[in-house]
């Protein structure tokens, strides 16, 4: 009984660093200031429906479809080679976690130095004779930064869940006479869909919120929902309109969780990270 | 049924996310040497200085303490007139100095947060400029003391643009698409397309912002970029051909590469004033305004200003620095050119309505 007291650090920290601030972005959302004096409004949660927000919510939302999308195509691949590789794929494993030990604005900027129109990219192609071309501030390159930043959290969790396939599955459906795309289809797949369920909210939440990428890479053009909320609370020092906009995001994000464990549900099995 | 666990790591993710965001004030001292307990006649006070970041020389201040050895420097740092103002109501006592710009003094005197300055402790107020005193923010400079000033104005490479460039017009010229720089804020892009249309940069005329947005908006396609600090760097390596910039990284960039140029658009431009203030709440009134005597100095203002790299008010401090700088227009543009330039004023609630249209050009 005396061993779940060393939880209480952990709860005092949850509490504090989690929750009291969830609260506090609530309580914002839901208040305005007139005169002096704090009121409840739902003007602040009204503004996030208004065209110029919708508009960048939908920005954000393609690229971050997008950014999950291209992730899934390259994360499974890398992952069922992974998985499915003779040599020790722990070992392997590190040098895909290897890059995340370094900060992430530091990686960002590492994509600065080879994009750059006097970068390295550039520099290869100006051996062969031709002229550089314009990599940076482009959205590709945004959208670059992103797959970038991510991938490993793609990986990770489809890794895990593949690993997780007893091999005895695979001998059965060969005894049933199953050739290899079938079992691929019928086994793999199946049975790596909560690693890629996990790997699609670990990308895609992020990618969402995703703000100093497109500052970075994509020369400012584009305001993403990241920036969005920077601009309400640091620009604006408008913290009921930051607030509300991602309290917003925070309730469209937990029903897009909740029937996403709905479909995993059919799965039944705890592959995942989570 | 959700389980849980899943919920909270949820929760978990999106309040990082909120965390990484708050939080972004740094905070730096400037590490003045402990003093030495001799004995002091004079109670020994510390200046709390409220600064943009690198917006004084480390020497000049250095300097000070020299001169005067009961009083310490303690520098603090701020990004944005924005993030100062906030930080300033919610801890109004910390501070004794600190340097807004003009339009931020207008909102601040209107805040009674400001104490009056006693002209008769700053002898070295008669050798500002005329024109940077008595300006409409502050009428004769009740409450605050012109600290540097300088213009908004076009950075063109000559290599690159062969045509003369004397209007914000060749900033939509389709020929130059992809080699343009707009700086990355609401008020230098609304002032680009303010002023060609021959409008006040503080307009409230939603006709004028409109026509203002729509014509920003059409530039999209041609700008490379919305950049800040990184447009020196990316003109002196001859990256752009065009970019708005402040005059002060104008000089710097002019500095490093003898290609570029600096104009002000005929349109007329923003000419702007950071100013030095001191709070109501300051405990040190008296050492403050010994501070800012000092840094009206000439020779403290011209050592200041070279540092920094925009104009210091103090005329005799242009004139000592001489070649490159009293003769130089991006230093000290002609009272002509600085008549057709006009300041920001606090835009007050219009400013929502400006950042609704700088998010609309942004997201178009």
């Amino acid at each position: 009984m005396t061993r779940k007291y060393f939880a209480y650090p952990y709860l005092a920290w949850m509490v504090l660093f989690i929750v009291v601030p969830l609260l506090l972005v609530v309580y914002y959302a839901f208040t305005a200031e007139a005169a002096g004096t704090i009121s409840f409004s739902l003007q602040n949660i009204a503004g996030f429906f208004s065209t110029t927000t919708l508009n960048v919510f939908a920005k954000s939302i393609w690229l971050a479809v997008l950014c999950t999308v291209i992730c899934l195509l390259l994360a499974y691949p890398v992952a069922y080679i992974l998985a499915s590789s003779k040599i020790n794929s722990r070992t392997l494993m590190v040098w895909f976690v290897l890059p995340m030990w370094m900060n992430f604005l530091l990686r960002t900027y590492a994509w600065l130095i080879i994009l750059d129109s006097n970068g390295i990219i550039n520099q290869v192609i100006n051996l062969f004779g031709l002229p550089s071309a314009q990599l940076l501030y482009t959205n590709e390159a945004v959208l670059l930064g992103m797959i970038y930043n991510f991938l490993p959290f793609m990986i990770l969790p489809i890794y895990t869940a593949l690993t997780k396939i007893p091999r005895n599955l695979y001998e059965a459906a060969e005894d049933l006479g199953a050739n290899s795309t079938t079992k691929f289809f019928k086994i793999t797949v199946p049975l790596s869909m909560p690693g890629i369920i996990s790997g699609f909210t670990m990308v895609f939440i992020p990618s969402i919120t995703t703000f100093s990428i497109s500052r970075l890479l994509g020369g400012a053009q584009t305001m993403l929902f990241g920036d969005l909320i920077e601009n309400q609370f640091m620009f604006m020092q408008d913290w009921h309109a930051g607030s509300a906009i991602s309290f917003v995001m925070m309730i469209l994000m937990l029903i897009s969780l909740y029937i996403m464990t709905r479909y995993e549900k059919a799965g039944e099995s705890s592959g995942g990270l989570w | 049924m959700i389980p849980v666990k899943k919920v909270l790591s949820t929760l978990l993710a999106t309040s990082m996310i909120l965390l990484t965001l708050s939080g972004c004030t740094s905070t730096t001292s400037s590490n003045s040497a402990s003093a030495t307990p001799t004995t002091v006649v004079e109670e020994d006070i510390t200046l709390n200085v409220y600064n943009w970041g690198d917006y004084m020389d480390p020497e000049v201040i250095a300097q000070f303490e020299e001169e005067n050895p009961h009083i310490k420097i303690q520098e603090t740092y701020f990004d944005s007139n924005e993030a100062m103002l906030a930080k300033l109501k919610a801890d109004s006592s910390t501070f004794d100095i600190v340097i807004p710009s003009d339009y931020v003094v207008e909102r601040m005197i209107k805040e009674d947060m400001l104490a009056e300055i006693d002209k008769s402790n700053i002898p070295n107020y008669a050798g500002l400029l005329d024109y940077c005193k008595n300006q409409s923010f502050d009428p004769n400079n009740k409450y605050s003391i012109p600290y540097m000033w300088g213009t908004v104005g076009i950075l063109y490479n000559t290599k690159k643009v062969t045509e003369t460039v004397d209007s914000w017009n060749i900033l939509f010229n389709t020929k130059y698409k992809k080699k343009i720089i707009m700086y990355d804020s609401i008020r230098e892009s609304m002032l680009v397309a303010l002023k060609l249309q021959g409008k006040s940069c503080n307009t409230k005329d939603d006709a004028d912002l409109k026509a203002a947005e729509n014509l920003l908006i059409s530039q999209k396609p041609l700008v490379l970029a919305y950049g800040t600090d990184e447009i020196k760097r990316k003109m002196i390596n001859n990256e752009a051909a065009l970019a708005v910039v402040y005059s002060g990284d104008a000089i710097l960039a002019m500095d490093e590469n003898e290609d570029l140029e600096y104009v002000i658009p005929k349109e007329g431009s923003n000419v702007w004033f950071d100013n030095i203030v001191i709070l109501k709440n300051s405990t040190h009134k008296k050492a403050a305004e010994t501070f800012i005597n000092f840094l009206c100095r000439p020779d403290v203002a011209a050592k200041n200003s070279a540092y920094i790299g925009y104009t210091t008010p103090v005329e005799q401090a242009i004139e000592d620095l001489g070649e490159g700088y009293s003769d130089n227009p991006a230093y000290n543009p002609s009272t002509e050119v600085i008549e057709r330039c006009e300041i920001y004023h606090d835009l007050e609630d219009y400013m929502q309505k400006y950042n609704e249209i700088w998010i609309n050009i942004k997201s178009s």
